[in-house]
């Protein structure tokens, strides 16, 4: 299984300054240390409050941010490094839906129009053909192809987000990122648009990296899941796998809340069972904790965890189930980890 | 700390606009199609009293080496001299000085003091006749030239009344000579600061501690002008130093319409004549007048107001 | 403005503009006034005189002061003797087409140095946000006056040229900052972001993209130089550096009026009343035009 996308070791750190000398006082690391891949064809479900980094990565790995320290490989290509022909490939192969549908469609354009823009910008088509592919594509996302003369502003958020696939996929892209596709929509059209996604992908082959803040929606259209703290991976195994044996706490909690404000929810919690809902407020990524980022909220915190960051492993006996905390029981068990982070 | 940086950084900057602006002045005099040499000489003048004026004004050395003597004449203060009558420009100016300044003057305290009234009563009592009146006096203020309103003052209140008549000598008459063109410079302006005070001091009013002062028993006539039109006069100030650039040019119109010997008129006799060092000079004049009105008017307001420190 | 299909939001600033009784007034003065100087040849033909001749016999009294109002000269003759109404319709066309030319050469400049500043940032948006701050801060119409005295152009054309020219430069600063901010608005609204995600060069995005959500904004604005204009060039041509004699323009007809306004009251009033009832109905129509877009410029 070869990876189309790696993400080795990304951050990205903003300075902060002061003053007239712009000194700096300290730093947002929004995302501190991500390693993860893709395989083609799968879909990776990527979780966390907000202020978590994930929309960060998001936008590292569409090549609209550069990390600061760091690599995303696409296909084993720096994205940093392309060439002026390998970015505009780049840019046809790796597409992405907004969370917002109402700011990330312009409000003077027709939605047909909208559309178009990737393939227009690509010169794939042009006049009667051009047309023909957005009306397949409004048909292909479940949109009236008659509409395309609308503008935005005459849609309901869950239509505006089918125009923003309708657009993503115009290209026929290998990598989908969805960036909170669902957040800003109603509970009922969430589902709608979930299954859209998962129908799309089946059709299409595509592979999709799904950042969502909800773990239900993620686990629905995911193959694996990462879960996100403070800019850093904590957690990532098979979706079916962290959902019934999380390993670290603040899956746990995570999972707990969602059982806890979703009755149909009802999975196993065993590893994370009695732990309380999450409380508080993440710390500010200007100014992370030491040692575990988590430890401030975390019921089992150590003197370890607030000394000593935990890497990223595996345990014996579940090599893809990976998770960042001094106290998953068989890690602990273990000497001290092996390998830190990648 | 931060005031004096921006002192220092608006002081370069301003010198640096002087530079740019006599440096195209510079350029002009010699893009002019109509020869330096040909003004001073006249129409009748040979072609060896022309290469003789030529050689007299350096006009045949290296541009380089002229632009460099032009610099140098302008940092000591020396603006050149008028290629009509060959007086030094600068003393010209300072000559003239005087009636433009008391023009300008007289008509900046009117429009000040006109338009903060106007605007103090329109926020204190928004949506009243005053209000009303303002919003559309600022749209004639907008619509009218100065010199149309000028033209009308005159041919009005000057036909009948000798009182306005121009042409009394300016000691004896002063108030009689100035009178309508105080008015014609200020009373566009008026409506156009009535507005500016009037939202300035809206905005102060709603704000928190202004509310604190009522609540703490202040009358409201104190609040009004002891926080109100106190914190509303800086934006105020501010337009002031961007409208006096526009001033000086209506002083030109001005001057020609009521025949005042001011540094206006000096301008429009250049025009005539096709004086450029006279026209130029006033212009470089006026230029370093703005800049310096408006770098004050940027470190005051910096001074007094510490939310606004632009970088 | 920018033509009629914009979807519900323009349908209702339109519906608004229209049931504006001020500037519906102000849309008939205009149209009544671009009538009067199109009909210009017209009214020479019918007065028989030609706007530069001069019939001293017919239009100066015995002392030489020029006749007042009469079936001879409808709008009375100027102190040469020539006819008002007939110089009045061609300086209307003069002052009328340097305003609008000078205003959208404005609109241009102003629209391509504030989009380019604010897309742009950084050196680029820097030298040119200080260009438009110094242009601003320069004594205009002094300024004006040095160029049109040094560049002493005598055709008509050339005149008319330089004073576009010179008013455009003037103009093109207070737009291109207003542009910009606009721009750095803009910028940041998500589908900006979407736009480059497609691979959509910075070119397209500007003018698919940033213009559109700008081009409300630079009609007003344009709608609002264009009196700006006509007094420029009014105030310029009145000193006799703006348009050449005996080009007539509203402006010159009152320079040239001169000392004449004590006893000829036609000369001041048939001008300014022209030039101040187009300056005033472009105002209230570019502020009526502001009112009706008023809602949507939040967004």
């Amino acid at each position: 299984m070869t990876a189309l996308l790696s993400v080795r070791d990304a951050r990205v750190h903003f300075p902060l300054t002061r003053g007239v000398l712009r000194r700096e006082i300290g730093r947002v690391r929004a995302l501190d240390g991500v390693t993860l891949d893709v395989a083609a064809g799968e879909t990776l479900g990527i979780v966390g409050e907000s202020g978590c980094g994930k929309s960060t990565l998001a936008r590292c790995v569409t090549a609209l941010q550069p990390v600061t320290a760091g690599r995303v490989l696409f296909e084993g290509t720096d994205v940093a490094a392309l060439s002026r022909t390998g970015r505009k490939a780049f840019r046809r192969d790796v597409q992405i839906v907004f969370q917002d549908p109402y700011g990330s469609l312009n409000p003077r354009r027709r939605v047909g129009s909208i559309i178009a823009d990737p393939l227009a910008v690509h010169r794939v088509a042009s006049g009667e053909a051009l047309r023909r592919r957005v009306r397949d594509l409004m048909d292909l996302v479940g949109l009236d192809p008659s509409h395309a003369d609308r503008f935005p502003a005459e849609f309901s958020g869950g239509q505006r987000q089918r125009v923003a696939i309708a657009r993503a996929i115009a290209l026929r892209p290998r990598l989908l990122v969805c960036d909170e596709p669902v957040s800003a929509l109603d509970a009922s059209v969430q589902a709608q648009i979930l299954n859209l996604l998962r129908d799309l992908r089946d059709e299409l082959g595509l592979t999709i990296v799904f950042i969502a803040h909800d773990l239900p929606a993620v686990r629905y259209v995911s193959d694996r899941v990462a879960v996100m703290y403070l800019g850093r991976v904590v957690e990532l195994a098979a979706a079916e796998d962290l959902h019934a044996r999380p390993r670290h706490p603040y899956t746990a909690a995570l999972l707990a809340a969602a059982a806890a404000t979703d009755p149909a929810e009802t999975g196993p919690i065993a590893t994370g069972g009695g732990l309380p809902l999450l409380q508080g407020e993440p710390p500010s990524p200007a100014a992370p904790p030491p040692g575990c980022g988590f430890h401030p909220r975390c019921p089992r915190a150590t003197p370890l965890c607030r000394r000593e960051p935990p890497p990223l492993i595996s345990r014996p006996g579940a090599p893809a189930h990976l998770a960042a905390c001094h106290h998953v029981p068989e890690h602990a068990a273990l000497p001290a980890g092996p390998e830190a982070g990648s | 700390m931060s005031v004096l940086r921006l002192a220092v950084h608006r002081l370069l900057y301003g010198v640096a606009v002087l530079w740019l602006v006599s440096t195209l002045v510079f350029a002009f005099l010699h893009l002019s199609p109509v020869p330096a040499e040909r003004v001073i000489g006249g129409p009748r003048a040979t072609a060896g009293t022309l290469r003789l004026i030529r050689a007299d004004l350096g006009l045949d050395d290296p541009v380089p080496v002229q632009y460099g003597r032009f610099l140098a004449r302008l940092a000591s203060g020396d603006l050149g001299d008028s290629h009509a009558g060959g007086e030094p420009v600068a003393a010209l100016i300072a000559e003239r000085l005087p009636t433009t300044l008391w023009l300008v003057l007289g008509a900046a305290v009117l429009w000040f003091a006109g338009g903060v009234a106007l605007g103090v009563l329109g926020a204190t009592r928004a949506r009243g006749a005053a209000d009303r009146v303002t919003t559309v006096l600022v749209l004639a203020g907008l619509s009218t030239p100065p010199f149309v309103l000028a033209l009308v003052l005159l041919s009005v209140l000057g036909t009948g009344a000798a009182l306005f008549e121009a042409g009394p000598p300016m000691q004896e008459h002063f108030l009689r000579r100035m009178t309508l063109p105080w008015l014609a410079l200020a009373v566009l302006m008026v409506a156009t600061y009535a507005r500016l005070t009037r939202s300035a001091m809206l905005d102060v009013l709603g704000e928190d501690y202004v509310r604190t002062a009522r609540a703490k028993g202040l009358s409201r006539r104190r609040v009004v002008y002891r926080h109100g039109l106190r914190a509303a006069l800086t934006p105020v100030v501010t337009q002031f130093g961007v409208d006096l650039g526009a001033l000086a040019g209506s002083t030109v119109v001005i001057e020609k319409v009521f025949g005042l010997q001011g540094v206006g008129q000096l301008v429009h006799h250049a025009i005539t004549l096709g004086d450029t060092p006279v026209i130029m000079g006033v212009t470089l004049l006026t230029t370093l007048a703005v800049i310096v009105a408006n770098l004050l008017v940027d470190v005051a307001y910096a001074a007094l107001d510490p939310r606004v420190r632009p970088a | 403005m920018t033509g009629g299909g914009r979807g519900m939001t323009s349908g209702s600033a339109w519906a608004r503009l229209r049931r504006d009784r001020a500037a519906a007034g102000a849309a008939a003065t205009l149209l009544l006034i671009a009538v009067f100087a199109l009909l210009a040849p017209l009214w020479a033909r019918w007065t028989g005189h030609p706007c530069d001749a001069a019939f001293p016999a017919t239009g100066l009294a015995a002392d030489g002061t020029p006749r007042g109002p009469s079936r001879e000269f409808w709008l009375g003759a100027d102190p040469l003797g020539r006819d008002v109404l007939v110089r009045a319709a061609y300086g209307a066309r003069i002052s009328l087409a340097v305003g609008v030319l000078a205003a959208l050469l404005a609109a241009l400049a102003g629209t391509a140095a504030g989009t380019v500043a604010g897309y742009a940032g950084g050196a680029l948006d820097a030298l040119l946000a200080r260009l438009m701050d110094t242009a601003l801060a320069l004594p205009h119409l002094l300024v004006a006056i040095t160029i049109a005295t040094t560049f002493q152009i005598t055709s008509a054309a050339g005149s008319l040229a330089l004073t576009v020219l010179v008013i455009a430069f003037f103009s093109f600063a207070a737009l291109g900052r207003v542009v910009r901010g606009q721009v750095l608005v803009v910028k940041e609204r998500p589908f900006i972001e979407a736009a480059r995600a497609t691979g959509a060069p910075a070119a397209r995005i500007v003018v698919v993209d940033v213009l559109p959500n700008v081009a409300a904004q630079v009609a007003v604005l344009t709608s609002l130089l264009v009196p700006a204009a006509i007094v420029f060039e009014a105030t310029l041509s009145f000193l006799g550096v703006g348009v050449r004699p005996p080009m007539p323009s509203w402006g010159a007809m009152l320079g040239e009026g001169g000392a004449a306004f004590r006893s000829a009251w036609w000369l001041l009033a048939v001008p300014g009343t022209l030039l101040l009832l187009t300056t005033l109905a472009c105002n209230l129509l570019g502020d009526a035009v502001r009112d009706a877009l008023g809602p949507e410029r939040g967004r």
